[in-house]
């Protein structure tokens, strides 16, 4: 098993340590899959996660100018990694000024993920950053676990209004209740609410748009519905939060799928970055 | 005492209490007739930091007239007097520090715009002078460096890391973060950054070695470093003994000196630094292997020596391996030297001793020497009750 690669561009530096910030705002620990084209950062909806799962694609060539992989096998020319992602936040951090950034697989005290920064210097010879990451590399019959998502049988599909704003009222929701209850219709409205024994909040966006999914499979269910009828989830206002909160990509184009009283998946979309989260909602 | 600071001094003058507020509780403070000397030690006594300030520094200065008074206080009560370091350039013009001996409090006065005077009155203690002896130019390495490039290599590591490993060989310096335990090696992250010899003013390698010390003593030396911009230079040698960070200017010198790992407690033992191992284990056998919990510490020695004695005294020979760091409580008549090996304080990490202090009279010389054998200096409860013995 093999693994290197190298990033040059400060561009594509700091939107790779965007993307890593935003996963490690959204889970400790989390698996790395690395393909000849892509990479990925999973979490499977485990238990333990608290049902939530997050699928984030990256295309390598966007980022890496070098990019070189030994799999498993010649069949399965793929690796898999547990990582801790706020490792990976903070080493990428105090690299923001690199002339490159190599990523490595390395075996040292334990499996590592190397990162190495070439700084500049006041000399003529770069300083050099090394980060050691411990990995636990997942065996290859533990990968049937880490399949992409399918896009859920939804009732209801419709683009967000801005997160910052999304962020503002339920950063101010969460101080009153511990869920919030999403919904909304194919008219393009989305409410957000939270219910108390002392108050009930609600708050209305309209003309958000309901993205068109030509994809047959969960059209089904949507085209019968009546524009007007709501579907909704109540979920853990902490993990909506989360996800308003730690992410960096600033997407253009944010959508979320809700299949109604079971979950919410989040869609966000920038150029070659898309990240898929899931919120389980409560009973 | 009576001196009188002006302009951008004072702004120095509260960075140092700021940068001292890192290291330890109490600010030591002993007018000198080369100046105002400002120390601290952390409550582990693995670290001391001082920063003289000479009678140039001053607009006026004037010592104790007799030349014994030295008092201690709370550094938080110091750094309250010049609570906001950015505002303060602006804002203060002067300040005053007198001794007003009829009410028992130490005065800063500042002189601020538009006629605005604030008065501080801090109370103090008495005390023994504080001071690590320590001797910079027998050290082997000496790297001297624009606090820029420090300020700038700690940033790589996070602000919780307690420790930072750094080794030397001829050309380079690398530093990396401490990871205690072995089982915790395999979940922390660790990070190395090397700088080449290029990047120092100074870069004198005697002997290639790797010591590991904390750091946030260093980080509270750099912070006045960097607002001062003088460079520092780090001086050090073989694991276990100290490393001394230093600046120095015409009208302040300042020492930070910092108790290390020992030998057998290094991680750079193992396989990473394989440059130097050879020479480390080419040093003379050391009694390391006996006391593992003796290799976080210092030892310490309290000697009692005259006003005017400021020979350094030998170490012992038994000691002769281990890094030292010997405290001196000068009082005036008496001359007498004890000498403590350190014991071991449990819980501590760096658990050195210092300056356990001893004042003796003629007829307690013998008891006294005797307890503070006893005695570990770490515990400053006993201290206290010595010095109240006056």
């Amino acid at each position: 098993m093999k693994f290197r690669a190298k990033m040059i561009d400060v561009g594509c530096l700091n939107n790779f340590t965007r993307v890593v910030n935003t996963i490690s705002k959204l889970t400790k620990t989390c698996t790395l899959r690395l393909t000849t084209d892509n990479l990925f950062f999973m979490l499977s909806d485990k238990v333990a996660n608290g049902g939530v799962s997050m699928w984030c694609e990256l295309s390598q060539a966007n980022f890496f100018d070098e990019f070189q992989l030994e799999g498993v096998s010649a069949e399965a020319n793929e690796i898999y990694l547990e990582l801790q992602p706020e490792y990976m936040s903070r080493a990428l951090r105090t690299a923001q000024n690199a002339k490159s950034l190599k990523v490595k697989l390395t075996k040292k005290h334990c499996p590592c993920l190397t990162l190495a920064a070439e700084l500049p210097s006041l000399s003529s010879a770069s300083r050099l950053v090394t980060h050691d990451i411990p990995v636990d590399v997942i065996p290859r019959r533990l990968w049937q676990d880490f399949k992409e998502p399918s896009v859920p049988d939804f009732d209801v599909s419709i683009y967000l209004p801005p997160l910052k704003t999304m962020k503002n009222v339920v950063d101010r929701m969460k101080n009153l209740s511990n869920h919030l209850v999403l919904e909304a219709n194919l008219n393009g409205e989305m409410n957000l609410k939270i219910e108390t024994d002392l108050v009930s909040i609600s708050t209305h966006f309209k003309d958000l748009g309901n993205p068109s999914w030509s994809d047959e499979a969960s059209q089904g269910p949507s085209q019968a519905r009546a524009p007007e009828t709501m579907a909704h989830a109540r979920v853990d206002i902490k993990k909506l939060q989360q996800l308003l909160t730690g992410q960096q990509v600033n997407p253009s184009k944010a959508m979320c799928n809700i299949v109604n009283k079971r979950m919410l998946h989040f869609i966000l979309l920038h150029e070659d970055v898309s990240l898929q989260y899931f919120i389980p909602a409560m009973a | 005492m009576d001196c009188m600071v002006t302009g951008g001094n004072v702004k120095v003058l509260a960075t140092s209490i700021h940068s001292l507020s890192r290291i330890g509780e109490e600010l030591y403070l002993e007018p000198q007739e080369d100046g105002l000397a400002l120390r601290t030690v952390n409550s582990s006594r693995s670290a001391y930091a001082c920063f003289l300030f000479g009678p140039l520094f001053f607009q006026r200065y004037s010592s104790s007239k007799s030349s014994t008074f030295r008092c201690k206080m709370a550094v938080k009560c110091a750094q309250a007097v010049f609570r906001s370091l950015s505002s303060l350039e602006k804002t203060v013009e002067r300040c005053r520090i007198q001794l007003n001996s009829e009410k028992s409090r130490l005065t800063f006065t500042l002189h601020c715009k538009h006629g605005l005077l604030k008065t501080h009155n801090l109370s103090f203690q008495d005390c023994e002078s504080l001071q690590a002896v320590f001797d910079k130019e027998s050290c082997g390495n000496i790297l001297r460096a624009q606090p820029r490039l420090l300020v700038d290599t700690v940033l790589h590591f996070p602000s919780s890391l307690e420790e930072v490993s750094v080794s030397v060989s001829g050309e380079q310096v690398c530093f990396r973060n401490h990871v205690e335990e072995k089982a915790e090696q395999g979940k922390a992250m660790l990070t190395e950054l090397s700088l080449t010899a290029e990047e120092f003013e100074q870069f004198t390698v005697g002997c290639p070695a790797c010591v590991t010390f904390c750091l946030k003593e260093m980080r509270g030396l750099l912070m006045f470093a960097e607002s001062s911009g003088l460079p520092v230079s780090l001086y050090f040698d073989a694991p276990g003994r100290p490393v001394i960070l230093s600046l120095t200017e015409s009208v302040l010198e300042v020492n930070f000196v910092l108790a290390t790992l020992s030998e057998d407690s290094h991680p750079c033992n193992d396989n990473r630094n394989k440059s130097t191992e050879g020479l480390q284990n080419a040093a003379p056998p050391d009694d390391f292997m006996n006391d593992d919990i003796d290799s976080y510490l210092i030892a310490m020695e309290t000697s009692e020596l005259a006003p005017g004695g400021h020979g350094c005294v030998p170490p012992p020979p038994q000691d002769a391996n281990m890094g030292q760091l010997r405290a001196r409580a000068t009082s005036e008549g008496e001359e007498e030297q004890s000498e403590e090996e350190m014991g071991r304080a449990p819980n501590k990490k760096f658990c050195s001793l210092f300056f356990g202090s001893v004042l003796p009279t003629p007829s307690q010389v013998t008891n006294l020497t005797l307890r503070s054998q006893e005695v570990l200096a770490s515990d400053s409860e006993n201290e206290e009750e010595d010095a109240t013995l006056l």
